[in-house]
């Protein structure tokens, strides 16, 4: 998997995007490792992220609703998302523990906490190189391999403009549809809807709980700005 | 997938959010699956939230509106009867689900989403050492899909070069001979939101290596986002990515592994003790 690997971004983007995750590996390092995955996302909530997800068949915070009906709809509401605290208790098999964090100071005393905490799980984080190196001496943990990003290649005249990257390549799964991502930019730039419920309803898509609906709230209020794309 | 036509009330929710497009009206005004650009990633299924309406009064309903110039108009999310059902897949159908659905398992690794570790877990596996340059081509990402005859094509250009499939992989297991890279033949037509191709090749041959992938990608009818990784040295540092930039790529974001991995299993423990 490199579900957070490619995200569409410019190296002068602000810095709201850092993703870390934590895995075991069979017969190495799986034993004991849903209790690691529960004190990992269990720290994480210290440093307010914006999004996780665990071992659950449930998914990450933001889920759809399956049982809706008028009186749900009408009276009480939507219910967009679970508390971190309850897919903490969801967790039930080992798997991906993973957190998104929208800014470095979070991640970086999130990572420092995590290294004294020795759990023994693969822990990785995506985002720019340069980022993680400068930590890299107040953390105490040296990077110690990288999967390098390098682009797009192909027929790339298939791709949808760069407002809709920003949006869609935050599900590295590609479950987002661009056309989706598309209809939410149109329906925040006329107003019909706020940038947050859009960056909600693209975040239930994401069944890896990898999407950072901070980053997408600002894209799609830039999006406001920028002039409607031809393509 | 498909669209149950005793549930559906055509209100066309359903169509931006398929990743590949392949929802549409009929002529009768029902939503129905185009069941060849259909990849079977479940995003309809899974990601829309269901109001559990009845279709008759909706239907009926949505008509009188109609009549008025008004709208029936559900959130974005929403299908408002929950029409959006699952199918039973046989092979090579099935191949389709487990690429695109990123919470089926790959049954050759036990893995889900595109079904490789690669180097996220290379600090207890040392699946890529030092002087290596682990490639991962995958196609059809973001949001495009592939044919494995695409996938095909690629892997038959990089034959007579020193490349080493990772037998780890989904799609090195899809292979009918590992050593010419040949997809299988049943499954070439078959269409995937994405899969990866993974290799590995010493650093030195790194640039040969990426000018065949540029050249192959390049004649594609999708596309690909590329990847190299790499084993830091003991200081953490590598030299890789001054020479990709030199070749013209801008590698500045990345997946880093931080290191923290250990053989904590009691039995491996033992074995290394052993």
């Amino acid at each position: 998997m490199t579900n957070t690997l490619h995200r569409l971004q410019r190296r002068d983007d602000p810095k709201d995007d850092y993703i870390i995750f934590a895995l075991s590996s069979r017969g190495v390092n799986d034993e004991g490792a849903m209790q690691k995955e529960h004190a990992f996302l269990t720290v994480a909530l210290k440093y307010d992220p914006i999004n996780m997800a665990g071992g659950t068949k449930n998914g990450p915070i933001f889920r759809p609703e399956k049982h809706l009906n008028i009186f749900k709809l009408y009276l009480r509401g939507r219910k967009e998302f679970v508390t971190p605290q309850q897919l903490i208790s969801e967790v039930n098999r080992p798997g991906e523990a993973l957190v998104v964090f929208d800014r470095k100071e979070k991640l970086e005393g999130f990572l420092k906490e995590i290294k004294e905490m020795d759990l023994g799980l693969s822990i990785n984080v995506s985002s720019l190189v340069d980022d993680v190196r400068e930590m890299a001496p107040r953390t105490g943990v040296k990077p110690h391999s990288i999967n390098y990003a390098l682009g797009f290649r192909g027929d790339l005249y298939q791709l949808p403009d760069r407002q809709v990257l920003g949006l869609t390549t935050m599900c590295g799964h590609g479950l987002i549809s661009s056309t989706f991502a598309k209809k939410m930019i149109d329906m925040v730039r006329e107003k019909r809807l706020t940038a947050e419920k859009a960056a909600g309803y693209m975040a239930k898509f994401c069944v890896c709980g990898a999407f950072n609906t901070a980053r997408a709230v600002r894209l799609l209020n830039e999006s406001r700005n920028q002039p409607v794309s031809k393509k | 997938m498909h669209v149950n036509e005793n549930k559906c009330i055509g209100c066309a929710n359903c169509i931006p959010v398929c990743p590949m497009g392949a929802i549409y009206i009929r002529d009768d005004g029902l939503a129905e699956v185009n069941q060849e650009v259909c990849v079977e990633c479940q995003a309809c299924y899974r990601g829309m939230s269901i109001e559990n309406l009845p279709q008759q009064p909706t239907r009926f309903l949505r008509g009188v509106l109609a009549f008025f110039k008004l709208r029936f108009q559900p959130d974005p999310d929403i299908c408002p009867t929950g029409a959006i059902t699952r199918d039973e897949l046989a092979w090579p159908r099935i191949i389709r689900r487990t690429f695109s659905d990123p919470l089926m398992p790959h049954e050759s690794t036990g893995i889900g989403g595109r079904g490789t570790m690669e180097v996220k877990t290379n600090d207890v596996t040392g699946r890529v050492k030092e002087g290596d340059a682990g490639f991962t081509v995958e196609f059809g990402r973001p949001g495009i899909g592939v044919y494995f005859v695409d996938v095909d094509r690629v892997c038959r250009a990089l034959v007579g070069t020193p490349v080493v499939f990772q037998p780890e992989n989904p799609v090195t297991a899809l292979m009918s001979d590992i050593k010419t890279g040949k997809i299988r033949e049943d499954v070439l037509n078959e269409k995937v939101l994405s899969c990866i191709l993974e290799f590995k090749v010493s650093i030195i041959e790194m640039p040969l290596i990426l000018r065949i992938i540029e050249d192959a990608t390049s004649h594609l009818n999708t596309v690909v986002a590329l990847g190299i990784a790499i084993r830091c040295d003991s200081s953490g540092n590598d030299n890789v990515r001054k020479q990709l930039e030199e070749l013209g790529f801008d590698a500045w974001r990345g997946k880093i592994n931080m290191g923290l991995g250990k053989q904590t299993n009691l039995q491996s423990l033992k074995e290394i003790v052993r």
